[in-house]
């Protein structure tokens, strides 16, 4: 039978309005990267623009040396940081996830303190860049983010725990089969699902990734698409000022500076979005299974 | 241990040498980003030269001060400041983003069309998965000074004047919870809807047969029934209390000074400090207040949950 429900049109109404709430900063930046820079000026950011105008990304398409570097920087680091993630990972939480691992329940604390203490920014600082110098080069943008602290590494292994039976592995391994070659083979194609779920998390952390970009990288031409909108944001005219490979830049006052930095912030975010409704479903359960067990 | 004891634990160790070769990267890998950190502690009680040379010259050859750099830094008013401003926001935060994103999943819920519930889901979620420095960008298109919407559009419609929103810090408290129920109410609203979908539907079949009101069942009901989740994530959230998202009071105030007094907390605190400031001392004392605290609300509210139910508790 039918419970009673609540009104469905007073239910939408909210969850409309709602949604337009999160919606609406969108909308803003987009229609801001469309809108005249004179009209900015004068009246404001608008959700539909006065005076339409194309001069931003037409700025930003002479620019493109520079926006299409920094772009390859962030793929990079994204693809190098999700595979070689998932890759540690997984091979640490496997052993972890065997019952008969000598030193297992040592390991597995040594994977779980991290999660409960950590030194802080500025211990970790002076070992990155004093003991490893890593300033200034692109594996800063890779390192600290690879496995942060043990909490995938649990996840994965607690998957691996109720999602692969015992026997499959005890079989293969008396069939002759070497433990490099049941992980690859069994485990990590039993696997797929958590690994899809962890990878996609992994790949938006990179992706959205400022902060290392911040504390270790000074040098231009190694910035993210994050950092640079991170100094776009602070300084307006970064991007002339450091010329990262496009055409040489006009007069600072034709530019349409107000557009130009709603307009690269309109392309920072346009692949998250594209993407992000075929994998909508893996990364819901990336979220709740991080959250509550069970 | 005997010789023999030894040799078969030896030959039980090669028998596992591969699996010991799969840990390693791993395990090298937090001795590194994690393990080493956590002795580097000691920087907080040493006074950091930096004529020394490398990590441990660093450390080695510097005074050992021992509290001097925490008497300073509980000296100064700042201790107090940033203190308050991140148990004050966190608190805050996690008052409303529950009681937003409750109220949001139990509407979720009662769309009938699952079609149009995945869509309210979509965009309730999409401002979860943009990064910060987008979001100071969404920002400042709304309180840009000049022409922001609010200060062009909003407030002159209601008769007002345009407010210099990036240097009064009073607006702040404010701006940045907006902000972060923003940023994660769609979160929060996934893992309790994922708990509200959990219950089962003959409850709701008995007591509408008893003639139990959409507001009653919602009161006695879903909320006693999701309960255990609520006191969960909030357990969780007090654990983590003392350290704050470094890009929602970096980014979206655009590291304004003038509004330090209400948007600085323990990790832009120790962030400027290092970077900028070059005042490792106090930064690195900040750091270890902030991890040793910090330490102790984790094990306090995972004991709390441990003794509610074991099985949700971290350990």
């Amino acid at each position: 039978m039918k419970t009673n429900q609540m009104n469905q049109s007073v239910v939408h109404i909210l969850l409309i309005l709602l949604s337009a709430a999160c919606l609406f900063p969108f909308l803003l930046l987009v229609a801001a990267s469309f809108t005249d820079e004179a009209s900015i000026v004068k009246d404001g950011y608008n959700l539909i623009p006065p005076q339409f105008s194309m001069a931003a990304y037409t700025y930003l398409w002479d620019q493109a040396a520079a926006m299409t570097h920094a772009y390859g920087i962030t793929i990079m680091i994204t693809v190098v940081g999700t595979f070689s993630g998932l890759l540690i990972s997984s091979l640490l939480a496997y052993p972890l996830s065997r019952r008969d691992m000598p030193l297992g329940g040592i390991i597995a604390f040594i994977v779980f303190f991290t999660l409960l203490f950590n030194g802080g920014l500025v211990p970790s600082y002076l070992v990155y860049t004093e003991l490893f110098h890593m300033k200034n080069i692109l594996l800063a943008l890779i390192v600290p983010g690879l496995l942060t602290n043990g909490f995938y590494i649990m996840l994965i292994r607690s998957f691996f725990m109720t999602s692969i039976p015992v026997p499959i592995i005890e079989s293969a391994y008396i069939d002759g089969a070497g433990e490099f070659k049941i992980f690859y083979r069994i485990v990590l194609s039993l696997s797929l699902p958590i690994l899809a779920t962890i990878g996609l998390m992994l790949a938006i952390s990179y992706w959205n990734d400022w902060f290392n970009g911040l504390i270790y990288i000074t040098e231009p031409k190694l910035y993210s698409i994050q950092n640079l909108l991170n100094r776009m944001l602070s300084n307006i005219q970064f991007l002339q000022q450091n010329n990262l490979g496009g055409k040489a830049s006009e007069a600072t006052a034709t530019l349409p500076m107000n557009s130009v930095r709603m307009a690269m912030a309109v392309i920072g975010i346009l692949p998250i979005i594209c993407i992000y409704p075929f994998f909508q479903r893996y990364f819901v359960k990336g979220l709740t299974i991080g959250a509550v067990k069970g | 241990m005997t010789q023999k004891g030894w040799s078969v634990a030896l030959k039980r160790m090669m028998r596992y040498r591969a699996l010991f070769l799969m840990v390693l990267p791993g395990l090298a890998y937090l001795v590194i980003n994690n393990y080493l950190p956590m002795v580097g502690v000691v920087i907080a009680f040493k006074n950091i030269d930096y004529s020394h040379k490398g990590l441990f010259g660093l450390i080695y050859y510097s005074d050992w001060i021992g509290l001097q750099n925490f008497k300073y830094l509980f000296q100064t008013n700042d201790a107090f400041v940033i203190t308050r401003n991140t148990l004050l926001y966190n608190g805050g935060f996690i008052l409303i983003n529950t009681a937003v994103a409750i109220t949001l999943a139990i509407l979720l819920n009662e769309v009938r069309n699952k079609l149009a519930s995945r869509f309210y889901q979509s965009l309730v979620l999409l401002p979860y998965l943009i990064s910060m420095v987008i979001v100071g960008y969404l920002v400042l298109s709304l309180l840009n000074v000049e022409n922001g919407f609010v200060n062009k559009h909003v407030l002159p419609f209601f008769g007002m004047h345009p407010l210099e929103w990036y240097s009064e810090s009073k607006y702040w408290p404010y701006i940045l919870t907006i902000v972060n129920l923003w940023k994660n109410i769609g979160y929060f609203c996934i893992i309790f809807l994922a708990s509200i979908i959990g219950i089962d539907h003959e409850y709701y079949e008995a007591a509408t047969i008893d003639g139990a009101s959409k507001w009653q069942q919602i009161k006695q009901i879903t909320i006693p029934l999701i309960a255990p989740t609520i006191t969960v994530m909030t357990l969780l959230a007090i654990g983590r209390i003392f350290y704050s998202d470094f890009g929602l009071f970096y980014q979206v105030p655009l590291n304004s000074g003038p509004l330090q007094p209400t948007t600085d907390v323990i990790d832009t605190y120790v962030y400027r400090g290092l970077m900028t400031l070059g005042d490792i001392g106090m930064s690195s004392a900040a750091g270890v207040y902030q991890s040793i605290v910090g330490f102790i609300l984790v094990i306090f509210s995972n004991y709390i949950v441990r003794r509610r139910n074991r099985d949700q508790a971290l350990f």
